[in-house]
C-alpha cells in the first residue's frame, strides 16, 4: 500500500557562484504521507529552503521527480503548475506580505488571484482573520504588526485557497520562544481541523519536538537520517542529528544560565 | 517696459510649459513604463528571463540616454513634421521631449521595481498569481512610492529640456528666456521667467514627495 502524498524521488539541485558551484541538494529522496506534520531539520546552509522550494517548484531541480498526489508536478505545464500552486500554501521566515496593503487586501490576494468577486473575497478573508485572532487589524497595515500578528496574517492569506499542503520555511525563526509557540499552535490547528499536509523547515529541535511527528535530518544536501519524531530524540543515529540535539541541550543551558 | 502683453506673454510661455512637460511626461510613460517593466521581468532574477531582450533594451536605452537633447531635437525634425506637422511650437517640442523621456523613464521604472523584496513577489509566485498580477499588484503596487517620486524627478528634468528647446524656438519659459534674454539683453525678462521655472519644478517636487509620503505605508507611523 502507497498512501504517500508528497514523494520526492531522487532530487539534485546545484547553483552555480561565482567561486564555484554549490551541491545543495544531493539526490534526495523523501515520502510524505498524506496529513502528517513531517519535519525538515538542518544547520544552515544544509539545502532545507532549497528542498521545501522544490516541493512548489519555486526551484526546479536538476534531476529527479517531484510527485505529488500521483501527479510528477515537473510534468506539468506552466500554467497547469500555476493553478497547482494555488493549493500548495507556503509561509516564509520573513512573512513576506505586501507592505502597501491592509491586512485584510493581504488575505484578499490569493482570492483575487483565482478572480473571487470583491465582494465575496472581503467575506471569507474577514472569516480566516477572526480564525487566526485578528479581525480587529483588518484595516491596518503590516509596519503595525508585531511579528507573530505579521505571521498570522501570513497563514490567514495561505488558507484562502484552502491548500491541501502547507510548507513552512523557517516560519518561527523571526519569532521569540512565546510566539513560536502560538504560531506552532495554530499550525496544529489547522492541520488537525482542515487535514492538511504539513511540511515545516527548521533549524531548531524544538520546533520538531512541538509539532512534528516524522522528521527527516539534511547535512551538506544529503538526508542523514528519518524517523519517527521520538525515535530521533532517544536514539538518534546520525551524527548530524546527534550534534543538533546537542546544539539545542547547550542553548537550553544558557537560557538557564 | 512690463505691461499687459508682457503678463499674457508670461502666462502663455507658464501654460505652455507646463503643457509641453505633462504631455510630454505622460506620452513618456507610456513608452517608458513597459519598457522598464520588461527589463525587471527579463533581467536576471527576473519572472521572464531572457538575455537577448534584456542585452537589445538596455542597448538602446544607453545609446538614446547618451544623445544630448538639443541633438536629439534636431535629429527628429522630419519625425516630428510628419506627426505633428511643424517643428517648432510646443507641441512640436513634444515629439522630441517624448523620446528623450522614455528612455530615462525605462531606467527609473526598472530601479523602482527591482528594489521590491523578492520574498514578496515570491510568495505571489507560491500562490499560484499570473505575471500580468504580479506586475501590477507586487510590482507596481509595492513600488509605487519610488515611481511617484520618479515621476518628479521626470517631470523636472522634462522642464528641464523643454526649456533647452527654447532655442530652436520650442515654445515655453525657455523659448521667451532665450529670445529676451539671448537675443535681446533684457536681463529682468529673462530672470523672471527663471523664477517661474524655478518655482515650477519646486512645485511639483513639494507636490509629488507629499504624495510619496502619503502613499508609503512602510512603517511611517
Ligand atoms: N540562489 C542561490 N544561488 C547560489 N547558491 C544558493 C542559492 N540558494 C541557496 N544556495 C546555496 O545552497 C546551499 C543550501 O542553501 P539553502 O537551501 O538555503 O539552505 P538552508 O535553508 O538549509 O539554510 C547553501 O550553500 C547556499 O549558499
Ligand atoms: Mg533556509
Amino acid at each position: 500500500m502507497n498512501d504517500n502524498y508528497i514523494t520526492l524521488n531522487a532530487i539534485s539541485k546545484h547553483y552555480s557562484a561565482k567561486n564555484g558551484t554549490v551541491e545543495a541538494l544531493k539526490n534526495v529522496s523523501l515520502s510524505l504521507p498524506q496529513n502528517e506534520i513531517f519535519g525538515v531539520i538542518g544547520l544552515s546552509g544544509a539545502g532545507k529552503s532549497t528542498l521545501v522550494r522544490c516541493i512548489n517548484l519555486l526551484e526546479r531541480p536538476d534531476t529527479g521527480e517531484i510527485i505529488i498526489n500521483r501527479e510528477n508536478l515537473l510534468n506539468l505545464g506552466s500554467e497547469e503548475l500555476r493553478l497547482r500552486r494555488q493549493k500548495i500554501g507556503m509561509i516564509f521566515q520573513h512573512f513576506n506580505l505586501l507592505e502597501q496593503q491592509t491586512v485584510l487586501n493581504n488575505v484578499c490576494f490569493p482570492l483575487e488571484i483565482r478572480g473571487i468577486p470583491r465582494k465575496e473575497r472581503r467575506e471569507k478573508a474577514m472569516g480566516l482573520l477572526e480564525k487566526v485572532g485578528l479581525a480587529e487589524k483588518a484595516e491596518a497595515y503590516p509596519s503595525q504588526l508585531s511579528g507573530g500578528q505579521k505571521q498570522r496574517v501570513a497563514i490567514a492569506r495561505v488558507l484562502a485557497n484552502e491548500p491541501d499542503i502547507l510548507l513552512c520555511d523557517e516560519a518561527t525563526s523571526a519569532l521569540d520562544p512565546e510566539t513560536t509557540k502560538t504560531i506552532l499552535g495554530l499550525i496544529k490547528t489547522i492541520h488537525d481541523t482542515m487535514g492538511i499536509t504539513v511540511v515545516i523547515i527548521t533549524h531548531e529541535m524544538k520546533v520538531i519536538q512541538e509539532i512534528c511527528s516524522s522528521v527527516a535530518v539534511l547535512e551538506n544536501g544529503e538526508v542523514q537520517e528519518i524517523g519517527t519524531v521520538s525515535e530521533l530524540f532517544v536514539n538518534p543515529k546520525s551524527r548530524a542529528a546527534k550534534r543538533l540535539l546537542l546544539l539545542e541541550e547547550e542553548e537550553d543551558e544558557t537560557y538557564v544560565g | 517696459m512690463w505691461d499687459s502683453t508682457m503678463t499674457v506673454m508670461m502666462l502663455e510661455g507658464i501654460r505652455d510649459t507646463v503643457y509641453m512637460t505633462v504631455v510630454s511626461t505622460l506620452f513618456g510613460y507610456i513608452l517608458g513604463l513597459p519598457l522598464g517593466i520588461a527589463l525587471t521581468l527579463t533581467d536576471k532574477n527576473g519572472l521572464r528571463q531572457n538575455r537577448t531582450i534584456y542585452r537589445t533594451l538596455d542597448m538602446i536605452i544607453n545609446i538614446t540616454r547618451s544623445v544630448p537633447f538639443l541633438i536629439l531635437l534636431i535629429v527628429v525634425m522630419p519625425l516630428t513634421k510628419l506627426l505633428v506637422g511643424k517643428s517648432y511650437g510646443s507641441t512640436a517640442t513634444i515629439v522630441p521631449l517624448t523620446l528623450a523621456a522614455a528612455p530615462l523613464i525605462g531606467r527609473m521604472v526598472e530601479s523602482s521595481l527591482k528594489e521590491v523584496n523578492r520574498g514578496v513577489i515570491e510568495a505571489a509566485v507560491s500562490m499560484g498569481a499570473k505575471t500580468k498580477t504580479i506586475v501590477f499588484k507586487v510590482l507596481i503596487g509595492e513600488a509605487r512610492t519610488s515611481l511617484l517620486v520618479g515621476v518628479t524627478i521626470v517631470l523636472g528634468t522634462v522642464l528641464g529640456y523643454s526649456a533647452m528647446a527654447g532655442v530652436v524656438g520650442g515654445g515655453g519659459l525657455g523659448d521667451i528666456a532665450i529670445r529676451y534674454g539671448y537675443y535681446r539683453y533684457d536681463t529682468p525678462v529673462m530672470l523672471v521667467t527663471l523664477v517661474f521655472i524655478v518655482a515650477i519644478v519646486q512645485l511639483m517636487q513639494v507636490v509629488g514627495t507629499l504624495l510619496a509620503k502619503r502613499m508609503d505605508h512602510r512603517n511611517n507611523e
